[in-house]
């Protein structure tokens, strides 16, 4: 670090992403983040219940038509949402290299390994239903055929250590398939999240498919968990007990839960996430003249 | 209901506008009503009834005269050891044999049974209209108590329904006899060659609205007959026709109908669908000839309580 | 016209058609099923089991305690290391053999599921034996194939497996538990519904003639209870459970925080929709079999007709035309349509309901049919003027009773059929191919019978959305319930 500036920086007010807008928290709370060094880095938006009431709120409206859209057009989507990365990159890896601790090479893989899921999971758009569904030899005159849809309104505790990666690889399988979500940022390492909204604000992904808070995961999770218009929970940023307490509450209107294991960010990802949040709706017909 | 055959297209519109069938689901209402198990006092009830509704026929190229005597003796007197079985209700001949017939029931003491004639140049009703009435008139005039047209297939077919119509309004006409009375006319689809269950429940209304008194499955004449889920939407169709116009009209499954378990079968859909006021030979009949004698088999089996054999039955 | 009708004065009213009851040998008593053996519970408690129809009772059960409820996980957590070592191949034969024995026991156990449960034997004769044993058959057939099912090179069981099954279909249940599990390699302990013990009892009998080896299969039978201690037992892998969403929901909190799997199978509250240009006399029968199979006592159940105003009173005389012809009674009589209620908690929950959509100003109607004297019954009955705002359209009555309420545009359909917490199945009846599709794709339901109902086979994949419950039973869906992935 230099001592004698050449200028004075510009700082970025951190702001939620919520239906496509970026308000602050309705409580006018922040909080503030700092490096891996305790370093001041920004004062982020400390999310209320009624900041993830507001989120719940835009991800339904958003279902209809996102989940309605054609697997192509979602892949496009998400495809967009890697060019644009890749156009910001050297601010992520900055981001990243801060919330974690990394050296800029370090965090310049992780971003990398980010941009390159959102690309594989766009092409997963319009196969997922090959994999997942099937056509089913019923012993009868029926045409009978299963076929996976969107949960709908997932809510995600985004990991508290791989606050960009780690983040990526739990909203892209979601909303690939046409669920939209409440995702909440690492409590710590916030940042990368909520400038994530920023690019996904100009990726052409409708409002309210995405919907970033950041804060205090505890607070901001309960209400999420009992709140009877979400689908499923991703627990993963949830330590043990917490998770336990969320998954106890989300049996209320039987979220499909997600429970919080280890994971390596870095490896294949395979098909789980996705298939998490689909069901499968299975269709039969007559055959007959 | 005189609307709707005033103009080809309105009949087109009319006949076309009838509810859709789905074959599966009539398939297995048929089937799963074929599951009715119909027991001691039941089954000798649906045996009577059964023999009761036969339209005991030959429609033989080979027919003689001899041929047609011995049927009517077996239709007045069905089980000769037996007299409290109960009569056929018609013998189904060609228009030719229709004088023999009367005279031979008239011997057999048999005049209550009626004589039906097939008519309009049965089986494929391929013949110039003219040929088609006389045909008809032929048959009244030598006595005939019922008519079993068929309807021209071809027409059906290619969609020309107000010819069909009129073909089955000539033919009613043609049933009329001096003293004011008319033949029963019964109109036989061939169900087998209209291939689709939307195709019967039209022939069905289109038959109706031209006065038919009976719907006639088939002919016995092509590969597929009579059948369960067939019947079903015919006795669907008479029932929704009365509704909409008061008039009842009977109906009749023929070939292929050989056991007295397909009879009981038949029975309970009729009995399910339209309930007892079709269950007499008035509005349901069966065409059919060996099914006579396993009805018989079974009744003498209810009454003795021992297994029968064909050398029982007689041979005609 | 011909006057040879016979003059009998009688009409053609069926004779009595009963099945004998002569092919099935209940015992006085039986203990629960652990290890292969059949042993008394450890406190010696039982309960009585009744035939539904007559209040008869037909034998006595053991009641599992919580250490009876140890016991056989120990016994399932044992037989699982040989059970799993097993070549795929063997287990698939085990299972064929069970199929084939149900197969040869059909009748007996046919008989046996009518008398415990109350459901005409002409259903359990030709719906559910069938199914059982094609269910074990398609199961089979998976237990060596497991790594071509999408799941991985080489997919593992998860362990022990606790199957909570409910009354309504209590072998169907236990097929639908036991196949995929066994298939897949895991062991189970099981527990039948409290009024419906008998089936799993002789189920376990099967095992033993099919040589299934000790402890691989165990069923305790007990209340509700007993239920809450095997699903919060320790050392179960996996939860699987068909019933009440409020048990369901009980379960998912239990197993909060655990490691244990969950698969959950639980109400329903399906619109059946009947458009304008429906195959009419096909939806009434679909109608019919939606809300009247098994006395209604089917989660997937028809319970809501939506049916287009235009069509609203020809549709509902036909539908009460057809109602007449239902013949309610002996379930062993094989012309029984409509059997017993399966207990009378669940008579006295219908009836509630019902009383509700009275108080509420819905119109009752039902045909006049005489029931018997002793026994649980609940006419089939409909309800017009019915409402979303009414309990009766709301509520899942698991009983002979439609609730019918009325719509105008595609759109509005939707919007209603969903307007529930539950999602496991619908109906629709239309001639018209793309509005099927387009009314498919729309409605949120795991399964969706387009002008058909209440259809069911092995392959297809059964479950629901929303409060219905998650997982999948059936076709290759079904493995991932008792897969580790």
């Amino acid at each position: 670090m230099s001592d004698r500036s050449e200028r004075l920086s510009v700082l970025k007010t951190y702001k939620l992403f919520v239906g496509g807008k970026f308000p602050r928290s309705e409580s006018g709370r922040v909080y503030e983040v700092t490096d891996a060094k305790d370093r001041w880095l920004a004062n982020a938006p400390q999310a209320s219940r009624k900041d993830a009431r507001d989120a719940v709120v835009a991800a339904r409206k958003a279902f209809g038509g996102w989940s309605g859209a054609t697997a192509y057009n979602r892949g496009q989507i998400l495809y967009r949402v890697a060019e644009m990365l890749e156009g910001r990159r050297e601010q992520f890896v900055r981001e990243v290299a801060d919330a974690e601790g990394l050296s800029k090479s370090k965090a310049g893989a992780q971003v990398d390994a980010a941009v390159d899921r959102w690309v594989w999971y766009a092409g997963w758009s319009d196969k997922v239903a090959q994999i997942a569904g099937s056509a089913n030899p019923v012993a009868g005159p029926y045409f009978n055929l299963s076929s996976p849809e969107p949960t709908g309104v997932v809510a995600v505790l985004a990991p508290q250590d791989s606050s960009f990666l780690g983040l990526v690889s739990v909203i892209a399988p979601a909303i690939v398939t046409g669920n939209t979500t409440v995702v909440v940022g690492s409590e710590d390492r916030p940042l990368p999240a909520l400038s994530l909204g920023e690019v996904l604000a100009t990726s052409d992904l409708p409002g309210g498919v995405v919907n970033v808070l950041s804060g205090r995961t505890a607070e901001i999770a309960a209400p999420l968990a009992s709140h009877q218009d979400v689908n499923a929970f991703d627990l993963t940023g949830a330590a043990p007990e917490l998770a336990a307490e969320l998954e106890a509450a989300a049996a209320e209107n039987l979220k499909r839960v997600v429970r919080p294991q280890a994971v390596d960010w870095t490896a294949d990802p395979g098909t789980r996430r996705m298939l998490s949040f689909l069901e499968t709706k299975t269709v039969w017909h007559p055959m007959g003249v | 209901m005189a609307d709707v055959t005033a103009s080809d297209g309105a009949l087109r519109r009319f006949l076309h506008g009838l509810p859709g069938v789905d074959a599966v689901g009539l398939q297995v209402r048929a089937a799963t009503l074929g599951t009715r198990s119909i027991k001691t006092t039941a089954k000798a009830y649906a045996i009577d009834l059964a023999i009761s509704m036969i339209d005991l026929t030959t429609l033989e190229g080979a027919d003689t005269p001899g041929k047609v005597r011995a049927l009517c003796a077996k239709g007045a007197h069905p089980d000769p050891t037996d007299r409290t079985v109960p009569k056929v209700a018609a013998i189904c001949v060609y228009g030719d044999m229709v004088a023999t017939a009367k005279e031979a029931l008239a011997s057999a003491s048999g005049s209550d049974i009626h004589v039906a004639a097939v008519a309009t140049a049965f089986p494929s009703g391929r013949a110039a209209m003219p040929v088609k009435l006389a045909d008809t008139r032929d048959a009244v005039a030598a006595g005939a108590d019922e008519i079993d047209m068929v309807i021209d297939r071809g027409a059906f077919l290619s969609g020309r329904y107000l010819d069909v119509f009129e073909e089955i309004k000539q033919v009613k006409e043609a049933c009329a006899r001096p003293d004011g009375g008319a033949a029963h006319l019964k109109v036989i689809f061939e169900t087998g060659e209209l291939q689709t269950y939307d195709n019967v429940r039209r022939a069905s209304w289109l038959a109706m609205l031209a006065g038919a008194d009976f719907i006639k499955t088939s002919t016995g004449k092509v590969a597929v007959n009579a059948t369960p889920p067939v019947t079903l939407l015919m006795l669907e169709a008479v029932r929704d026709f009365r509704a909409a116009t008061g008039v009842q009209v009977g109906v009749k499954p023929a070939g292929g109908i050989r056991t007295s378990k397909d009879a009981i079968k038949y029975l309970v859909m009729v009995n399910e669908t339209l309930g007892e006021e079709w269950l007499t030979a008035d509005w349901f009949r069966f065409g059919a000839s060996s099914l006579l004698n396993d009805l018989l088999m079974q009744r003498q089996k209810l009454r003795t309580g021992h297994y029968s054999g064909p050398d029982y039955m007689t041979v005609d | 016209m011909a006057p040879t009708t016979p003059t009998k004065p009688m009409t053609f009213a069926y004779a009595p058609a009963p099945e004998s009851r002569s092919v099935v040998d209940i015992a006085p008593s039986y203990g629960l099923f652990i290890n292969g053996e059949f042993t008394e519970a450890a406190d010696g408690k039982v309960f009585k089991t009744i035939s539904p129809s007559s209040e008869e009772v037909l034998s006595e059960v053991a009641q599992a305690t919580a250490e009876d409820v140890d016991r056989a996980v120990k016994s399932a957590r044992k037989a699982f290391e040989s059970w799993s070592a097993l070549p795929g191949s063997e287990r698939a034969k085990y299972l064929f053999r069970i199929a084939r024995v149900i197969q040869e026991r059909s009748r007996e156990l046919a008989v046996l599921e009518s008398l415990d449960n109350g459901k005409p034997i002409r259903e359990s004769r030709d719906a559910d034996l069938p199914l059982v044993a094609a269910h074990f058959f398609y199961y089979a057939g998976w237990a060596d194939k497991l790594a071509h099912a999408g799941y991985g090179p080489d997919p593992r069981p998860l362990g022990v497996a606790g199957q909570v099954i409910p009354w309504n279909f209590p072998l169907l249940m236990l097929a639908w538990k036991i196949a995929p599990a066994l298939a897949a390699g895991n062991t189970v302990v099981l527990k039948p519904a409290e009024t419906t013990p008998l089936s799993a009892l002789f189920f376990a009998d099967i095992c033993r003639q099919a040589g299934l080896p000790k402890g691989v299969v165990n069923i305790i039978t007990g209340d509700g209870a007993t239920g809450a201690e095997l699903v919060g037992h320790p050392g179960i892998d996996k939860v699987a459970f068909t019933g009440s969403t409020e048990v369901g929901k009980a379960i998912a909190r239990t197993v909060a925080g655990t490691s244990k799997k969950v698969t959950l199978e639980l109400g329903g509250k399906a619109a059946n929709i009947v458009f304008d240009d429906a195959p009419i006399d096909q939806a009434v029968e679909g109608i019919v079999n939606g809300i009247f199979f098994n006395q209604g006592h089917v989660c997937c159940a028809g319970s809501r007709l939506l049916v287009q105003e235009s069509v609203q009173d020809e549709l509902l005389d036909a539908l009460k035309r057809r109602m007449r012809t239902l013949r309610v009674g002996d379930p062993l009589d094989k012309n029984t349509d409509v059997g017993a209620i399966n207990s009378a908690e669940q008579l006295a929950r219908i009836r509630t309901l019902a009383e509700a959509g009275e108080a509420e100003g819905a119109e009752r109607w039902a045909p006049d049919c005489e029931l018997p004297g002793s026994g649980f019954w609940f006419a089939p009955t409909l309800f017009t003027g019915v409402t979303q705002a009414h309990r009766i359209a709301r509520e899942e009555i698991f009983g002979p009773v439609l609730s019918v309420l009325t719509f105008r545009t595609p759109e509005e359909a939707v919007a209603k059929a969903n307007n529930t917490p539950y999602g496991l199945s619908a109906g629709i009846w239309t001639e018209k191919g793309s509005r099927i599709l387009w009314m498919a794709s729309r409605l949120r339901a795991g399964v969706v019978w387009s002008n058909t109902f209440n259809k069911f086979d092995p392959t297809s994949p059964f479950g629901g959305y929303k409060e219905s419950g998650y997982g999948r039973e059936g076709g290759r869906h079904g493995l991932e319930a008792y897969l580790d992935v």
